[in-house]
């Protein structure tokens, strides 16, 4: 049976990490991702997991270390936050290159300056390009079953990549909320053990791990790196259908919700999809045509789905949590633009900067919202593409 | 065990030749020196700080090193060698690894007294089971010969270069060795290549075989960057110790303090200079005040030494 419980989502993270038992995690504290460690050292030190807990100096130091352990054969976690995964980025590029399966769990907050320690997306967007799977969370009950299936997705002999299974600062890290934990040995048995090919504690056969590549090789290297990313969807799929069938909770690249007859829409990631479903709800009960598009997968991007899931909308606003200073919107806005684009019916597209730096994200902004994507659904006129929610001006 | 310098030099190499590092270049000498007191049976995961000696013996597809290897970055040598020991702990703890693996991390003077500063002190107090290995030749080699905090007062280096008003760099050395030793860590040796070698492997030996963390600095010339004859390697080397610039001594848990050579004749830094283009401008009329100021220095650094060794 499974266990009800109520907990924060990292409480749950932390305790998804000790069903796991990984080999080795590596960890240095930075609010609001600090309590992972935090919990996880706890059960180190009562004997809990087999892991062996490195307290490093910082998180360069943290992924530089998970990336010469996972590489030596262990099975290898670590959780961060904001100017935490900024400052890991040069090594998160060479942990996807390597091909390494290190799990982080990263708790989004904003990037400084000037520092501010809430949430918005500009941590893990800014490392969007590094070459690590990105799944976001709505709820704790995502964040714990993401964290779980990341680990069979990274370590999936087609992918062999990085993932980064992440859930929103404070409104969900902290905020308790009621859970279904797995038992210990369902997730044990789900996860498996970790048995890389090739491995540095290989008595048959040392490894040499990171080379000077030159022009000649290179590009192949790359080329090979995007291949795991493209196999990764595939995967993914897999690793939710497995996991539906041991808990009954279903994931996909995107979850929709009354969209299937939506003339409005709202594309967002993270724990605003369950503010963004209050709203539907509100909405619909008038009468107005809403609905929504969650992205749960983030990298590898679902285009093929986001595009037959909106492909009837008439105005879509897409809202990012994190300013790209492109002048025209954020990250998520340019690639929900692009998959759209050979769209034959090609909805209106308005890109919204919205609850940066923990800016409160309301039914009532979010009605505001759908009012102006129902407007433009009934005028055809789009006007300014590039809008700001919830701000002073 | 005596030291047989004739056995040792028969041992097969763990770092093998083919690699691309400059003819006289003492990186791969220091290498394989530490290498050489592994015992045969034991398996190793070697690291390596971006740099020349990375560059050089790890070129895809081709690998110099006979034990696993592993280069991430520039300024992490340490941590990622200790994440290497994190897991070998890990895996052995839970009977997943049988044999005996030793954690060697290498990095020039500029991946370990700069860049890499942070995550090489962050190893040593967190008491990894590893050695990092400095080999020293003091300056950025593998850019282009800038200068680093390593890199001796007055050297003509790229980015301290010896002006018509600035005669080269302007700082004094850092004393790495001794902030290393302040970690109060089991073992810190300070060496170079000196007559047969004895010095050397013996300290990499008890760096290798004492648990917990040790360090090693190794001066290792750099004779494109110190602009001295190639095949003078050994010559340089001794010059160091005899001026005592360079001087040989260990440092057991932070507090025992070992010299382990006094030259019977403490030999003038001119000796140590003169041979080396980098110090050139030095010699010339009107500068002999820097020769003064160098002499001070290396006096004022070797009597300390000679205090906290009690000699």
């Amino acid at each position: 049976m499974a266990i009800r419980e109520r907990l924060s989502g990292n409480e749950a993270v932390a305790n998804a990490m000790r069903q796991i038992n990984p080999d080795v995690v590596a960890a240095f504290p930075i609010t609001p991702s600090t309590e992972i460690p935090q919990y996880f050292s706890q059960f180190v030190a009562n004997g809990k997991v087999d892991t062996v807990f490195v307290p490093v100096e910082s998180e360069h130091s943290a992924m530089s270390a998970c990336i010469g352990s996972q590489a030596s054969g262990a099975r290898t976690m670590t959780a961060t936050s904001s100017c935490g995964l900024a400052l890991m980025y040069e090594m998160l590029y060479v942990a996807a290159s390597c091909r390494l399966p290190i799990i982080m769990s990263a708790v989004n907050r904003a990037l400084s300056g000037p520092i501010n320690i809430n949430n918005d997306h500009s941590d893990s967007m800014g490392a969007r390009d590094s070459g690590w799977i990105q799944l976001y969370a709505e709820t704790n009950q995502e964040a714990y079953d993401n964290f779980i299936q990341a680990v069979r997705i990274g370590e999936h002999a087609d992918v062999r990549l990085p993932v980064m299974a992440c859930q929103d600062g404070f409104i969900t890290s902290h905020a308790v909320e009621n859970i279904e934990l797995i038992e210990d040995e369902k997730v044990k048995a789900f996860v498996g053990q970790y048995k890389p090919e090739n491995y540095m504690l290989n008595p048959e056969r040392p490894m040499a791990v990171g080379p000077y590549d030159t022009v000649n090789y290179y590009m192949e290297h790359k080329r090979q790196q995007a291949q795991g990313m493209i196999n990764a969807k595939q995967v993914i799929m897999d690793v939710a259908a497995e996991f539906k069938a041991m808990t009954g909770r279903e994931y996909g690249m995107i979850e929709t919700y009354r969209l299937d007859d939506a003339e409005a829409a709202i594309v967002c990631i993270g724990s605003s999809a369950g503010t963004a479903k209050v709203t539907v709800d509100k909405l619909r009960a008038e009468g107005k045509k809403v609905g929504l598009l969650k992205i749960r997968v983030f990298r590898p991007f679902p285009t093929e789905e986001i595009s037959k899931a909106l492909t009837h909308v008439k105005a879509v606003a897409v809202m990012d949590k994190a300013e790209g200073f492109s002048a025209q919107g954020g990250p998520l806005g340019a690639d929900v633009r692009a998959a759209l684009y050979n769209d034959p019916f090609k909805a209106k597209i308005v890109n919204y900067i919205y609850g940066l730096g923990g800016r409160d994200v309301t039914v009532t902004s979010l009605e505001q919202v759908y009012n102006e994507m129902l407007e433009i659904a009934e005028t055809g006129i789009v006007g300014e593409t590039y809008r700001y929610l919830s701000v002073r001006e | 065990m005596a030291y047989n310098f004739k056995e040792e030099m028969s041992k097969p190499e763990r770092l093998m030749g083919g690699h691309r590092m400059c003819a006289g270049c003492g990186g791969p000498v220091a290498a394989r020196g530490v290498l050489r007191a592994l015992d045969p049976a034991d398996k190793a995961v070697i690291g390596c700080a971006t740099g020349c000696m990375e560059v050089s013996t790890f070129m895809y597809p081709y690998t110099a090193w006979k034990d696993s290897f592993i280069h991430s970055a520039f300024e992490n040598a340490g941590a990622t060698v200790s994440g290497a020991q994190a897991a070998y702990e890990s895996l052995k703890k839970q009977g997943k690894v049988d044999e005996t693996y030793k954690f060697i991390a290498f990095g020039g003077d500029g991946g370990t007294y700069d860049i890499g500063f942070q995550s090489l002190s962050g190893a040593m107090e967190r008491g990894h089971d590893m050695v990092y290995v400095c080999y020293d030749n003091e300056a950025y080699m593998n850019t282009g010969i800038q200068r680093a905090s390593s890199t001796p007062k007055f050297a003509d280096t790229t980015t301290s270069p010896a002006g018509s008003v600035i005669p080269g760099k302007q700082q004094i050395k850092k004393d790495l060795t001794a902030v290393i030793a302040a970690h109060h860590i089991p073992y810190v040796a300070q060496t170079t290549f000196i007559g047969n070698f004895k010095d050397l492997h013996e300290k990499a030996h008890r760096a290798i075989y004492t648990p917990g963390a040790a360090f090693m600095n190794i001066l290792a010339p750099c004779p494109r960057g110190w602009r001295y004859p190639t095949e003078n390697l050994m010559e340089m080397c001794k010059l160091a110790v005899e001026t005592c610039v360079w001087p040989l001594f260990e440092v057991e848990d932070g507090i025992k303090w070992t010299l382990n050579y006094k030259p019977k004749n403490k030999l003038p830094v001119e000796d140590y200079l003169r041979p080396q283009g980098r110090f050139k401008h030095m010699f010339a009329k009107g500068n002999e005040w820097m020769i003064e100021e160098f002499q001070k220095e290396v006096d004022r650094k070797w009597e300390s030494l000679l205090k906290k060794c009690e000699e």
